[in-house]
């Protein structure tokens, strides 16, 4: 080794606790950048290979019945390649050991092959036999949240008749990648799966012998979706069709690639914020050393070394540094890749989740973190590569301080010596402290993003459900039902109110805009059921009129008081004009509102409700459920509250993780910039302190001195730094804004707190760690040397 | 002696230091014994080495003694923990270096308010800074100030607590002659109308003319003690 990398090993080793405090902001980013981009490579190719293997369709459509010999004039527009047409219902579910209403989707299979469209990838036993009737296969997380093994056997209600089904595989879908119930926010697997029967038995069940309610399509390659879609619907629109949809639309894939978009974004924002942490760093720590060299430099030039090998000296030291926390980062971004795709898997399906570092990714993270290295030292290392050495030997020239504006605006009289001595070393490297603010300010708001998703959903799961739908259970009807049936429900035992409603699938179309969605009407003045607008105070529903969820008032570009028109998806499907009486406020799905009677006027039908809501006595549930069990007319009953507590229990488990994280990513940045600066503030004014300790200052006097600036700062950080997380969570916020669902920007008071108290106890550390030096300051020795 | 006589204000007796200086063991004091007594003014005088800055930093409670007795009045400064040390340098002591060593963000002024705001019973920092000549030099920064001027506060600021005893580290070592006498004289005036027990440490044997008694320091003994029958001023002395 050369003599002067034995140099430059030294002096790393000197500054070891400041190389590693940066290598680590370096790791987090080179990790966060990897974990969220890999992780999004990998979901997008295994997303890409999934939907291609197993055939994923790419237009949709539902409709009432349609015969068979539909599919060959469907086959026949221009641009379609293969038709798979099927029976599709929602049935109820009575699972042996589990008392809670279950439901799930059935989908046919044909009788004999594998689907054309949309294929199975099974994971147990095998498909359904032809001609068995009694044989199902069982979506892989409904099968394993209820421990069904080939042979299992339960009941589902199919069209009012119960049937026992004995299950015969399980499976997973490209069209199931996320497995949620219509109108529910989050998965769970207990009570509602998917399942597969085939194609003969479902249909007798439905009366759809030779004919198919659902349509799935795969289109040729360069073929208009549009076109296909206006076409199908065209011919689908006879037999009641709802019209078709491309996949852009289909729920599950629209879930997937909102996430997608999510990490893209994460992915962008959190190793930014690193990347330039790392690059400040660099610049304070690498322009302190080559200040503190000036004589060194001079030295090695005087020696005859050249302007070129000066330059290289300091870049390699920075490049130490910088491969550390690259070939960490690295190790970490694999890690916690890897934990963040296991958390996928939990509310994702696939088949497989092949988790890997691209190269290229780990490229990207390399080139980014050397970037941000080399803008962050390149000036000071310039500066010492052109110093001249007779410039060089002379010291540096002292430091010109002036009185500070807090000082001369009067409040001077009552600064102490120390005080002032702080204000004004904080004015004079004004730049410095402007970027320690703002990084200590990144650290906090860090903490703020990881923990608002928390708090968020813990709000809209109380407006949503503790102020809007605050129903014990929901009862569906197989199909819209007379007005009387409502007075079945109220003898029911321990029912203790009932709110009837009707929904209704329609297109909302004003202008060119159009959205695909549905109608649901209540009786005024319901307790149950209630609309709020965005303060969340009750909006009556109006006489005449829809109201509609403010978001989708967006989507249509519509205000209150313009008439929209209503497309009605069923029955003898009205198209009407209605005007919009106002907007609500909600943060899961959108929908349009009317008055009941209201609506059942629009549809130019009697009194007529599709399901109800119901408020029950407690402990009357168990009674209640086996009583709706035996009504054939219910299609389906929803609880509430067992839901929200085992989603709740979800959300904690894995919003422990992000917690975790964010706490200890947070940690990394606080500290690197704290004690960073604590070094080199000690570096830089040890002189002073030390003549202190001589004029009869203690120790604690003098931490004062040096780790009040930092204090100072770290005070005025927070409130910034919670300000500047409330604006990230805000963007994160919106780029999440979807029609189905609205995050709303909630943070608890306890979380701004909590953050705070991470940022403080980052700073006491890094203080107490650069106070352990600041008691051994030789007093003596820096008497003798001149400045 | 009768009881109006001066009493010694440091008893040394004995009095060693050995240091660990790399590899070697460096013996800085080889048991000295002197007494110095209160009102004095005093030059230690020696070349580089020879123990006198070791000595200087024991009296001001700033090193600890390997063997031997130090007495300030009835303490033995030996015994003194971190704590005790530091209350002995606020309260009794006042220190001039070198390089001045001045808060360089703080103004004339503050440099010595630092000092008067901890200390019990301090003059203002305006009355000690006109000690010194500097009352229209109060608001300036270090960097604004001369060399002597820098000194100069450097005093005032060691004197403006009343300390028992002003240890002066070779004060002019940075100056020119003509400053330094200026620096000279301000610290004979201290001497002389404060009382304040005085040692200056110097290589430069003009200086020590100026003293009440002259100190000769080699190889970590002391070598003879003179006393000057007549003191010169500081603007009599030349170099």
């Amino acid at each position: 080794m050369k003599a002067i990398d034995h140099k430059l090993w030294r002096d790393l080793w000197r500054m070891k606790g400041q190389a590693l405090a940066i290598a680590l902001v370096v790791m987090c980013g080179i990790g966060n950048y990897i974990m969220f981009l890999s992780t999004l490579e990998s979901l997008s190719s295994t997303q890409a290979a999934y939907y291609r293997d197993y055939r994923f369709a790419e237009v949709f459509a539902s409709l009432k019945r349609a015969p068979e010999s539909l599919r060959r004039r469907i086959a026949d527009i221009p641009g379609v390649d293969r038709v798979q047409t099927r029976v599709a219902v929602q049935v109820r579910v009575d699972m042996p050991d589990f008392p809670e209403p279950v439901s799930a989707a059935v989908v046919s299979l044909p009788e004999r092959g594998v689907p054309v469209l949309n294929g199975l990838h099974l994971r147990a036993g095998r498909l359904p036999a032809a001609g068995r009737a009694d044989e199902v296969v069982a979506s892989h997380s409904f099968a394993t949240a209820h421990r069904l093994r080939p042979g299992s056997r339960f009941d589902v209600i199919l069209n009012g008749r119960r049937q026992t089904l004995t299950l015969v595989g399980t499976a997973l879908s490209p069209e199931f990648i996320q497995q949620m119930r219509p109108g529910s926010v989050f998965p769970d697997s207990k009570r509602y799966g998917i399942l597969w029967m085939g194609r003969r038995s479902l249909g007798q069940a439905y009366n759809l012998h030779d004919a198919f309610n659902d349509l799935a399509l795969s289109l040729d390659r360069g073929a208009s979706v549009d076109d296909v879609i206006a076409r199908v619907d065209a011919l689908i629109r006879p037999y009641g069709g709802l019209g078709a949809y491309g996949r852009e639309h289909q729920i599950s894939h629209r879930f997937l690639s909102q996430e997608l978009a999510q990490l893209a974004t994460l992915g962008r924002l959190f190793p930014a914020m690193f990347m330039a942490v790392a690059a400040f760093l660099l610049n304070v720590v690498i322009g302190r050393q080559v200040a503190m060299q000036r004589e060194q430099i001079a030295t090695l030039k005087a020696f005859g070394y050249g302007n070129l090998q000066v330059l290289v000296h300091y870049l390699k030291s920075v490049a130490v540094i910088n491969g550390i926390g690259i070939v960490g980062g690295i190790v970490l971004g694999n890690w916690l890749g890897r934990e963040l795709a296991a958390i996928f898997t939990e509310f994702y399906h696939f088949p497989y989740l092949s988790f890997g570092v691209s190269p290229g990714v780990a490229l990207e993270a390399i080139l980014a973190s050397l970037l941000a290295a080399g803008l962050g030292t390149f000036f000071a290392v310039w500066r010492a590569a052109n110093l001249r050495p007779a410039v060089a030997m002379r010291p540096e020239t002292p430091p010109a301080y002036r009185e500070t504006w807090i000082e001369r605006i009067g409040t001077k009289r009552w600064l102490s010596q120390p005080a002032r001595m702080i204000l004004r070393h904080i004015q004079r490297r004004a730049l410095k402290s402007v970027l320690t603010v703002l990084g200590i300010a990144l650290a906090c708001g860090l903490i703020l993003t990881g923990l608002f998703q928390r708090d968020t959903v813990g709000y809209m799961v109380y407006v949503q459900f503790g102020l809007m739908q605050r129903e014990d259970l929901s009862v569906t009807f197989t199909d819209p039902t007379a007005y009387r049936a409502r007075f079945d429900l109220v003898g029911l035992p321990g029912v203790r109110h009932v709110e009837p409603y009707r929904a209704v699938p329609v297109r909302f179309r004003h202008g060119h805009l159009e959205y695909r969605g549905g109608i649901r009407g209540f009786e005024p003045g319901g307790d149950i059921q209630r609309l709020l607008d965005a303060d969340l105070r009750p909006v009556a529903l109006p006489g005449d009129g829809i109201l509609l969820t403010d978001f989708l008032g967006g989507m249509l570009d519509v205000r209150v008081g313009e008439r929209i028109v209503v497309e009605v998806l069923e029955g003898n499907r009205p198209t009407r004009e209605v005007v919009v009486a106002g907007l609500v406020n909600e943060f899961v799905g959108v929908s349009g509102y009317m008055e009941l009677a209201a609506l059942n006027r629009f549809l130019r039908e009697g009194p007529t409700i599709s399901g109800a809501y119901l408020g029950i006595a407690d402990g009357s549930l168990p009674e209640l459920l086996s009583r709706l069990r035996e009504t054939p007319r219910v299609a389906g009953v929803a609880e509430r509250r067992q839901e929200i507590r085992n989603f709740n229990r979800t959300m904690d488990e894995s919003m422990l993780f992000f917690t975790y994280v964010a706490t200890v990513f947070s940690v990394v940045i606080a500290f690197g910039v704290i004690y960073n600066n604590a070094q080199i503030s000690l570096a830089e004014s040890g002189r002073e302190l030390a003549s202190l300790r001589v004029l009869g200052f203690t120790r604690g006097e003098i931490a004062y001195i040096l780790l009040g600036e930092l204090g100072l700062l770290t005070l005025l950080a927070i409130p910034l730094g919670l300000g500047l997380g409330e604006w990230m969570c805000y963007d994160i916020a919106r780029t999440m804004q979807s029609d189905l669902y609205r995050v709303p920007v909630v943070l608890e008071p306890q979380t701004y707190a909590f953050a705070a108290a991470v940022v403080l106890v980052s700073a006491v550390l890094s203080g107490l760690a650069v106070r352990r030096r600041l008691d051994r300051l030789d007093l003596v020795a820096v008497l003798k040397a001149a400045e | 002696m009768p009881s109006s006589a001066p009493s010694p204000i440091f008893e040394i007796r004995g009095l060693s230091k050995t240091y660990q200086m790399g590899e070697v063991l460096v013996e800085a004091l080889r048991g000295v014994d002197l007494d110095l007594w209160e009102g004095e003014l005093v030059v230690l005088l020696g070349p580089s080495g020879s123990g006198k800055s070791t000595l200087l930093n024991i009296l001001g409670g700033l090193d600890c003694p390997t063997s031997g007795q130090v007495h300030y009045r009835d303490h033995d400064l030996a015994l003194f923990d971190d704590t005790a040390m530091t209350r002995y340098r606020r309260e009794h002591v006042g220190f001039v270096f070198q390089f001045y060593n001045l808060i360089p963000s703080l103004t004339a002024r503050e440099n010595v308010a630092l000092v008067t705001e901890i200390a019990s019973d301090p003059m203002t920092p305006e009355a000690s800074l006109a000690m010194v000549g500097l009352s229209a030099r109060l608001d300036h920064f270090p960097t604004q100030l001369s060399g002597g001027e820098q000194q100069r506060v450097a005093i005032a600021r060691a004197v403006s607590k009343r300390p028992q005893v002003l240890l002066c580290d070779e004060p002019t070592g940075a100056l020119d002659a003509s400053t330094g006498v200026l620096v000279l004289d301000v610290i004979a005036r201290v001497n002389r109308e404060l009382g304040t027990t005085t040692i200056v440490i110097t290589h430069n044997a003009a200086i020590a003319a100026m003293a009440d008694r002259v100190v000769h320091f080699g190889d970590g003994r002391v070598v003879s003690v003179d006393t000057n029958a007549v003191k010169k001023t500081a603007a009599e002395l030349s170099w």
